[in-house]
């Protein structure tokens, strides 16, 4: 029998039923659907992170303080300086930018509108670019306003908004604690990340924190403390190698072994993998259920299968009479069963990237659909088909034409 | 058809036995049975249940093997061989027509003619020249205006007459019917055994199961089986056939 005869003459076998092969097929459908929208949840999710990655700044180093044990009979090390930073950029030649950062807060004040506690962020020129963020109107901070302790600032979008409204801001004096600082510039919105709103805080030279905002005589004494150096390394390649010499360079001019480090160095890579480890588990579930479903659906194939076989036993009794071999009986239904599996499998997609879509628009759950899913549904789908249609088709197939004719 | 080779008989069976194994007894259901039957011969086959016919009946037909013994169909030894080989035996010399038609129930009269091409292997036709081919059959047995009705649409005269033009349409070696008029009524019988008639005075070979003596009358030959064994053949000189004295009778020793 031709190809094509087989198919035609399972189509008619399973058009004769139709409520029965939609049913049967319910199981492949939620199964494929499954894939299709366990994938592009997952992939969605990548792809937040993935921005997120890029919103921190791209192949970034974390060097934060840490605490550490006292050792008796050896000083505090005081923790992170700025000289730091400049001794890592000398010593280690795949750090392309860096930015250092203190933070306190303050209130802030323009003509009659005060804001109270206000993020104050010193940091250094290359901030825009390790951290990906972007000056909106006038300029970031420049070395000679680093150099000069330059009394300047650059506006967050919110406070600007809040502060000046729909005014230019640029060259306004704002007061902050109690030192004047004139507006250089205003930064792109940015948004929440991490946590941190970076759109309600202000930038200016670190050198100015140190001076007007952090006076401690204590960290005086032992250089200018930061809160954080961000270091951008040259490429993902060697972000390691760069992560291994940054701490031998601190672990040398601390004085403090790697064990007992007062200071710690991380990637991006390790704040995001918590979340991955989240997204992965989530998938797996997905991946579970969709794998469930599928045999599921491949069993109700089988089942209905084997009804539809002791059913039609006349039939099959008659066409072996009239010369249907074992395998074009065999293949007869195995192709009604790989038709049962794939239009269900074609539903599911339709239902999977559908309901990708809802997933999307109506829940907060971003969703990407993948378009090797769609084959992998398809895939599976076929393969349950042959799978579960095999055992019914070969016991059709193998019917004694004598007993099948005098069946009923 | 056989006419290459006139000599040639249609059927020739020697020694033909078959044991069913049922339980732990053994049923013997043919006995050694010798049958030869020419090209263009019309025979019945007659004889009460459980005198073997319906298992001759399944081995002419090729559905079923003998245990013991020789089929040869138009020359061919059929006896031994596999599922396979038989099928296709089926599928182009041998034509069935049964006693409750055995049509495909969701099929038209047309697709039920067609679907014996399409399980021969050696039919290149294209659809249409199937159709066509089908619509001939149809037209033959005098339903060329029911070509589109599936069987339910279908008187059951007409529907044997369907599973008749499905029989031919392969051009088989022999016609097999298994009580062909066991389930119509009077009239649509004998409109039925005008056909068979009718093919057989064109020359196709045909063997007929029967319980009926005046259908088994249409053949030339009525051959009886009883306990397994070919009891008696009879050779019909029917008022149908040819107007003539009471048919001779030929005894046949039992092994």
């Amino acid at each position: 029998m031709k190809p094509s005869e087989t198919l035609s003459v399972a189509w008619e076998g399973l058009t004769a039923n139709k409520l029965r092969a939609l049913l049967t097929m319910l199981g492949v459908i939620i199964g494929v659907a499954a894939v299709i929208i366990m994938m592009a949840v997952s992939a969605g999710t990548e792809a937040t992170i993935a921005e997120q990655i890029n919103s921190l700044g791209s192949n970034l180093i974390f060097v934060n303080s840490a605490m550490t044990q006292m050792v008796p009979g050896r000083e505090s090390s005081g923790g992170l300086v700025y000289e730091d930073a400049e001794a890592i950029v000398d010593q280690v030649p795949t750090v392309v930018g860096f930015a250092v950062e203190q933070q306190t807060t303050a209130s802030i004040k323009y003509g009659n509108v005060t804001l109270d506690d206000v993020t104050i962020l010193g940091t250094t020129p290359d901030f825009p670019s390790v951290r990906d963020v972007q000056v909106a109107s006038g300029r970031f901070l420049n070395q000679n306003d680093l150099d000069h302790t330059a009394k300047i600032a650059v506006l967050g979008s919110t406070v600007a908004e809040e502060l000046f409204g729909n005014a230019d801001p640029i060259g306004e004096k704002i007061t902050v604690g109690s030192t004047k600082l004139t507006v250089v510039g205003v930064m792109a919105p940015k948004g929440t990340v991490s946590g941190m709103d970076w759109d309600t805080r202000i930038y200016t030279p670190i050198t100015v924190v140190f001076e007007k905002f952090l006076p401690s005589r204590f960290a005086r004494m032992t250089g200018d403390r930061v809160r954080t150096i961000y270091l951008q390394a040259e490429s993902q390649d060697v972000i390691d190698s760069t992560i291994l010499q940054v701490q031998l360079v601190l672990a040398r001019r601390h004085n403090v072994s790697l064990d007992n480090a007062d200071f710690t160095v991380r990637t991006q890579q390790d704040i995001i993998e918590t979340q991955e480890a989240t997204t992965a588990a989530f998938r797996n579930l997905l991946g579970w259920v969709a794998g469930v479903s599928l045999v599921v659906g491949g069993i109700g194939i089988m089942n209905i299968m084997i009804a539809n076989v002791t059913e039609r036993t006349r039939e099959i009794g008659i066409r072996q009479s009239v010369g249907a071999t074992e395998g074009d009986i065999r293949r007869q239904f195995l192709a009604e069963a790989l038709m049962l599996s794939l239009v269900g499998g074609l539903i599911g997609v339709i239902s999977g990237v559908g309901g990708s879509w809802l997933f999307g628009h109506l829940g907060d759950m971003r969703t990407v659909v993948v378009p090797n899913s769609i084959g992998l549904a398809f895939f599976s789908a076929a393969l349950t088909g042959i799978f579960f249609g095999y055992y019914p088709a070969n016991r059709a197939a193998q019917l004694d034409p004598i007993e099948a004719l005098r069946h009923e | 058809m056989s006419a290459l080779q006139p000599t040639l008989p249609a059927i020739e069976i020697s020694g033909m036995t078959k044991t069913y194994q049922v339980g732990d007894a053994e049923v013997h259901a043919l006995h050694g049975v010798d049958l030869r039957i020419e090209p263009g011969e019309f025979v019945s086959i007659m004889g009460p249940s459980g005198s073997g016919k319906s298992t001759l009946m399944n081995i002419i037909g090729c559905l079923d093997h003998p245990t013991s013994g020789t089929y040869l169909l138009d020359g061919e030894d059929v006896s031994t061989l596999p599922k396979n080989e038989l099928a296709h035996i089926r599928n182009k010399r041998i034509g069935f027509v049964f006693q409750s038609f055995n049509l495909l129930p969701r099929m038209t009269a047309l697709k039920n003619v067609i679907v014996p091409m399409m399980y021969d292997p050696d039919n290149h036709m294209t659809k249409e020249e199937r159709e066509e081919h089908a619509i001939k059959a149809l037209q033959s047995v005098g339903l060329g205006d029911r070509i589109h009705h599936v069987p339910t649409e279908l008187s059951g005269g007409q529907r044997q007459r369907v599973a008749i033009a499905r029989a031919l349409i392969n051009d088989p070696v022999i016609v097999l019917a298994d009580e062909p008029t066991g389930n119509l009524d009077t009239r649509s019988g004998e409109e039925v055994m005008a056909i068979l008639d009718d093919l057989n005075a064109r020359g196709r070979t045909i063997v007929m199961v029967t319980h009926e003596a005046d259908i088994a009358a249409h053949a030339h030959r009525t051959i009886h089986l009883r306990d397994g064994v070919v009891e008696s053949v009879v050779l019909n000189s029917s008022s149908l056939r040819e107007p003539g004295p009471e048919g001779e009778e030929m005894a046949h020793e039992a092994k």
